[in-house]
């Protein structure tokens, strides 16, 4: 293609795809005719008060990550460096959690975590997160680990490490990339998800953020605050487009390992 | 911008490395624990309450009795859930066409590395960098006559004579408007995908089409396509999944309205488990929706494995 007929042709695009995240910006700061934070302040008290809303957020992402990380850790090193009974059993269960969909077995985990006294829980959701994280964070794991040599082991084992003191002293720094992948998607995922908190959780005060603002043009018959509504669609939008932008790399890497979901 | 570094989609394989044989084997037990007590509490246990709870008449809030196969048959009856399977079929249908056809559009815009190209990259795929739920409030307000461009837009340039509403008018523009989001949000992640399939093609194989005199259609038609085909069935794979299981665009951008003429099939499962509180019914549409969805992807993935040897 001719240079400027590409330029013109891709910019047009570009400008298709980038526009309405600039336009919900722009309405977010203009509730009326002029610039004003009056949504940003609206915001602030809608509900709870979406102070509430975020903790919520912030101690649902926080047990995700941590517990996501730790799993899959722990995981990825047993299936790159122990042939222990089960273990090809277990990597296919891991894998097959992709081939179910997501909202279908929400409606049993909504009674089963209400037996084991988790329900209307941030626990209970960020552990039904981790297993929704498992496939993709501990094939990637896996992997990281068989990518650092055996002699890394063998050197530290001689120095008299045990096999744990190997996993934290050695081998984690060298798969510190993977690492890194894992928790960007785990965020990702506890961050932004809508469909499991709708279902497993029901009380206002424990509501993460997408569900409470989601709320705003669900339950307000007649009367959306659409400003206000703008202005929580970006407070969402914000940590997630700045982390695409400092961690692009870590981003590709994720999507290229074939553990995506749809 | 550094996107698409990475050239190959490394392959899922159950068998993995070859684990060391003297090491103390037992202790991976100990390391993988944590990830067993997840899978079997998390994933396996609800798979079989699924079909358990499908069996019984399971109130919301009373003691649940056996009741097998009323909870199935009952699916037949409720003509909603025939219009929700049909309504689904179709959404996937257009989606995964317009979808793919815009994702491998844009992948083949930007395959070659030139000036700015990642600029352009990267505007593709920032709408995939918001969530799903969020990017799809955005696109209401953005479709709404209170503070979307949109109508002003259309009516400035003469497209349309007066303001349409885009969410809950005209079942087809409501439909229309779930299938532009859809695109919006998840074309340049496809076109992630697809990207780094176009560039793991060699390119020698280019070169020596163009010294034997093809043109590019025929070099498309002849190298591109047939060595894309195992990325092209993943991104299909993925498309017709995340399609069937539609809930978010319809659950807060059409209500599944006007009417009941957007609704999905997960949008009705959600419904007779909270709005009816019938939890048994749910659990059937649920053991219906898993069944269908596995026997797809076991089929897809039978025919990618069978192409690839």
């Amino acid at each position: 293609m001719r240079r400027p007929a590409f330029h013109l042709g891709s910019a047009f695009l570009a400008a298709l795809f980038v526009l309405p995240i600039l336009w919900s910006g722009w309405s977010s700061v203009r509730p009326g005719s002029g610039f004003s934070l009056d949504s940003y302040r609206r915001l602030a008290t809608y509900g709870e008060g979406v102070g509430v809303y975020l903790t919520n957020t912030v101690l649902l992402v926080v047990l995700t990550v941590t517990g996501t990380v730790a799993v899959s850790t722990l995981a990825g090193y047993a299936f790159s460096r122990f042939a222990f009974p089960g273990r090809r059993i277990l990597f296919g269960l891991i894998l097959a959690i992709l081939m179910v969909p997501y909202p279908t077995i929400l409606i049993p985990l909504y009674v089963l975590l209400g037996k084991l006294g988790l329900q209307d829980s941030l626990v209970g959701l960020a552990l039904v997160m981790i297993m929704f994280q498992l496939p993709f964070a501990v094939f990637m794991m896996r992997n990281s680990f068989a990518a650092v040599p055996r002699a890394l082991d063998d050197a530290a084992l001689i120095d008299g490490c045990g096999s744990f003191g190997v996993l934290m002293r050695v081998l984690l720094p060298a798969v510190a990339p993977g690492l890194v992948t894992v928790g960007l998607f785990a965020f990702l995922a506890s961050w932004n998800d809508y469909v499991a908190p709708l279902i497993l959780i029901s009380s206002d005060e424990r509501f993460p953020l997408p569900v409470a603002i989601v709320n705003m043009r669900l339950h307000d018959f007649g009367a959306v605050d659409y400003p206000t509504m703008q202005a929580g669609v970006m407070f969402m939008a914000a940590p997630c487009l700045a982390l695409f932008l400092v961690l692009q790399r870590f981003y590709v890497r994720g999507f290229m390992s074939g553990a995506l979901r749809g | 911008m550094n996107l698409l570094e990475i050239r190959k989609i490394p392959r899922v394989t159950a068998a993995g490395p070859r684990a060391r044989r003297r090491s103390p084997d037992l202790i991976g037990l100990v390391y993988a624990a944590p990830a067993a007590v997840v899978v079997g509490l998390f994933f396996l246990a609800p798979l079989v309450l699924v079909v358990w709870m499908s069996l019984h008449k399971w109130p919301l809030l009373a003691a649940p009795a056996f009741n097998a196969p009323d909870n199935y048959t009952r699916i037949a009856d409720n003509s909603l859930v025939a219009d929700a399977i049909l309504f689904t079929l179709r959404y996937t249908a257009v989606v995964t066409v317009l979808l793919f056809t815009v994702s491998f559009g844009l992948a083949l815009l930007v395959q070659n590395r030139r000036r700015g190209v990642g600029i352009y990259r990267g505007a593709y795929f920032l709408p995939a960098a918001v969530g799903w739920a969020t990017a799809t409030l955005l696109f209401f307000g953005l479709l709404s006559d209170q503070i979307g461009p949109v109508n002003g837009l259309l009516e400035s340039v003469g497209l349309i004579d007066e303001p349409v509403s885009w969410t809950a008018g005209d079942p087809s523009v409501a439909f229309g408007s779930t299938v532009v989001l859809v695109i919006w949000r998840w074309a340049g992640f496809n076109m992630i995908i697809l990207l780094a399939g176009l560039q793991s093609i060699p390119v020698e194989l280019y070169e020596a089409a163009r010294v034997d005199g093809a043109s590019p259609v025929q070099a498309f038609r002849r190298i591109t396509l047939p060595m894309m085909r195992p990325t092209i069935a993943l991104v299909l794979c993925l498309m017709v999944t995340g399609s069937m299981l539609g809930f978010e665009q319809f659950y807060i951008l059409t209500r599944g309205g006007p009417g009941n003429s957007t609704t999905s099939v997960v949008m009705v499962i959600v419904r007779e488990a909270f709005v009816r509180f019938d939890l048994g019914s749910a659990a059937a549409l649920s053991v219906l929706v898993l069944v269908a969805l596995v026997l797809l992807n076991a089929l897809q993935f039978a025919a990618i494995r069978k192409r690839d040897s």
